[in-house]
């Protein structure tokens, strides 16, 4: 009987999971096809990733935000008491939660779509993405919901989540620090500086996902800068790092679940950028940003979405 | 005149005694820096970074939000050129409470152009949030503590170490975006700031004999920069306003005080020096003081021409004048 309860225990997380990867695709297209652009391959690779950890990894609390995101109230610095900052969407701060960073914050979109999905954001919060005066922003800042930190300028999260890791460590506070990072951000010397860092300070509460899509604003990786072999790289600097098929839910939650070692702990989330969205496969190699060619492009991404996501699966 | 070796060493761990959430961030400078003995006294505060600044700067920003309160500290170069996306997006757009310790202000190494922060006071000025501190003597590098630990923000500190004269009464310590005046007079205004304090100090003795009324004013602070005592004193100038700074004349001290004559309408003739926008190279700093003609005989020479005459003042009457003891003549400290 026992047995029985966690096998159906175990297929829900599992549904939900794979009924939130959906929804994420689901916003992110309609919102490209609507608007006539948008960072649709990240939503396509990292979904099931984002899903995951939302859903069955990350140990958050309801969220403390107004479910419609308010105005955008300025900048953060001495003059300004009005300030509010986005990351009560991912719940309260207590020692024992643990906390999100996105790294690879061009996927601000996709966030906002996972936060619809998991309750924590209103759909009209969704609505507001990019709208002048609103926090939704396209490129997220730490007033944006789901944000804790300011990431934009690519590389800098992971050495900010460490210093958060280790202050954490400090006070004696249990929860862990999920930080979600592109794999462009590994040409990046910050990078192996942070992760050097890490590892030198045995921060093993900190994971990173990173979603090794193999795709950047130039084009593929492979032409631009290649970063492979990145697992053994990541070994040989001291992290303890699991490969996985960043679709594959369960293979993305099982590492979390490992009980910590002294190392900080990656996973590599191979991914595919037109995953679920298999139109996409036409314009490869260039997704970073998609923008439809003419109207009949666009018409035909309208077919694809009646056909598609209408109901869900 | 009393000089001081080492002084932020025993001071910063003194200092820090009572305040548990002080945390001291090194980049592989840590003698140079002048924390090794805080790294000994409180190790469980301190922790090296390595070769790796912009990783170190995220970091402080994470520890910071965390409730910390990181004391970082290398090379003002490496703060203001190699760590400047992170010192910008990591600390000062979150207005954190990190601060900056940046050290071998302008020509006060031998070091050459990839150790001579001779633009970082310009750089950080161009940071909102940034507050910005500059220690001239004894009495400031041992107060500078105090006023960047007011600050709920980001500070960056331009730091003196290894031997340190005590200019002003350690009973007058540092002031938030208070200029400190040094002397009151109506025919020259000088401002100054750091190391070039001492160097007017020298010119106002001798003239002030010879009956010419200088106004001096030191400056610590360049961000706040609203202290009315600044725009004062420079309308009182009869002859014109005189800056002298150890950095390039663009973006620091002259700047600053060119804003605030500007913006009020003052029409009085302003003389910059400094660098003259351009690199320096590796020498010492009496030897590259005099070459770029930031020392009392530059301002000497700018005060006579001002003032249309001669005081028959050679640099030998102002070698005879010299501040004694003066700083000894031991080899630089290491890099």
């Amino acid at each position: 009987m026992g047995k029985l309860m966690s096998q159906r225990k175990m297929s829900n997380w599992q549904e939900e999971v794979r009924r939130v990867a959906w929804g994420i695709r689901k916003r992110s297209l309609e919102y490209t096809i609507k608007s006539n652009g948008g960072y649709l391959s990240q939503a396509c690779s990292s979904a099931e990733i984002f899903a995951t950890l939302y859903t069955k990894i990350m140990k958050l609390g309801p969220s403390q935000a107004p479910m419609i995101p308010p105005p955008f109230t300025g900048v953060p610095g001495p003059n300004n008491p009005n300030y509010v900052t986005g990351v009560g969407y991912n719940g309260p701060k207590a020692p024992h939660l643990d906390r999100f960073f996105l790294s690879c914050v061009q996927y601000a979109m996709v966030l906002y779509a996972a936060l619809v999905e998991t309750g924590r954001m209103a759909a009209e919060g969704f609505e507001m993405f990019n709208k002048d005066g609103g926090t939704v922003e396209m490129i997220g800042a730490e007033h944006s919901p789901g944000h804790e930190i300011t990431s934009g300028s690519l590389g800098q999260s992971l050495s900010q989540a460490a210093g958060i890791a280790l202050g954490r460590r400090l006070k004696g506070e249990t929860g862990r620090q999920w930080v979600l990072m592109s794999d462009g951000e590994f040409q990046s010397g910050q990078t192996w500086e942070a992760i050097q860092t890490l590892c030198y300070y045995k921060l093993d509460n900190i994971g990173v996902y990173i979603d090794v899509n193999g795709q950047q604003c130039d084009g593929e990786m492979e032409d631009v800068m290649t970063i492979e072999p990145l697992h053994s790289k990541l070994v040989a600097f001291g992290v303890r790092v699991y490969s996985v098929n960043g679709h594959d839910i369960e293979a993305l939650a099982a590492p979390a679940d490992l009980s910590s070692d002294g190392r900080p702990l990656f996973v590599l989330a191979y991914t595919n950028t037109s995953q679920g969205i298999e139109i996409l496969e036409e314009r490869k190699p260039k997704l970073h940003y998609i923008r439809f060619k003419d109207e009949e492009e666009r018409e035909r991404y309208r077919r694809f979405f009646q056909d598609n996501f209408t109901s869900p699966p | 005149m009393e000089i001081l070796k080492k002084l932020h060493a025993g001071n910063l761990v003194k200092w820090a005694k009572d305040k548990p959430k002080v945390v001291v961030l090194s980049a592989d400078l840590t003698g140079s820096t002048e924390i090794d003995l805080f790294r000994d006294t409180y190790p469980d505060r301190f922790y090296s970074m390595g070769m790796a600044e912009q990783n170190m700067i995220s970091f402080a920003g994470g520890l910071a939000r965390e409730g910390f309160f990181p004391f970082v500290h290398t090379f003002a170069v490496f703060l203001c050129r190699r760590a400047l996306d992170q010192v910008s997006m990591s600390i000062a757009y979150p207005n954190l409470p990190v601060r900056l310790f940046g050290f071998l202000p302008g020509i006060t190494t031998p070091g050459g152009a990839t150790h001579q922060a001779i633009d970082d006071i310009g750089v950080m000025r161009v940071l909102p949030n940034m507050t910005i501190l500059e220690t001239g003597d004894a009495t400031e590098v041992e107060s500078v503590l105090d006023v960047a630990h007011s600050i709920d923000g980001p500070v960056y500190i331009r730091m003196l170490r290894g031997e340190v004269p005590r200019l002003f009464d350690q009973a007058q310590p540092m002031r938030l975006d208070q200029a400190r005046e040094l002397s009151t007079g109506d025919d020259i205004t000088l401002f100054s700031s750091g190391i070039c304090t001492e160097e007017v100090m020298r010119v106002t003795r001798v003239l002030q004999e010879r009956g010419v009324s200088i106004q001096h004013m030191h400056i610590s602070t360049f961000k706040p920069f609203n202290d009315p005592a600044v725009l004062e004193a420079a309308a009182r100038a009869r002859y014109g306003v005189i800056t002298l700074e150890n950095h390039t004349i663009i973006g620091g001290l002259g700047t600053a005080v060119a804003e605030v004559m500007a913006g009020a309408g003052v029409g009085k003739k302003l003389v910059r020096l400094g660098l003259q926008d351009t690199y320096a190279h590796g020498a010492s700093r009496g030897y590259l003081m005099r070459e770029y003609r930031i020392d009392a005989i530059a301002v000497l020479e700018e005060i006579e021409k001002l003032m249309g005459m001669s005081f028959g003042i050679t640099g030998n009457d102002l070698e005879a004048i010299r501040l004694e003891p003066m700083h000894s003549d031991a080899k630089a400290e290491a890099l």
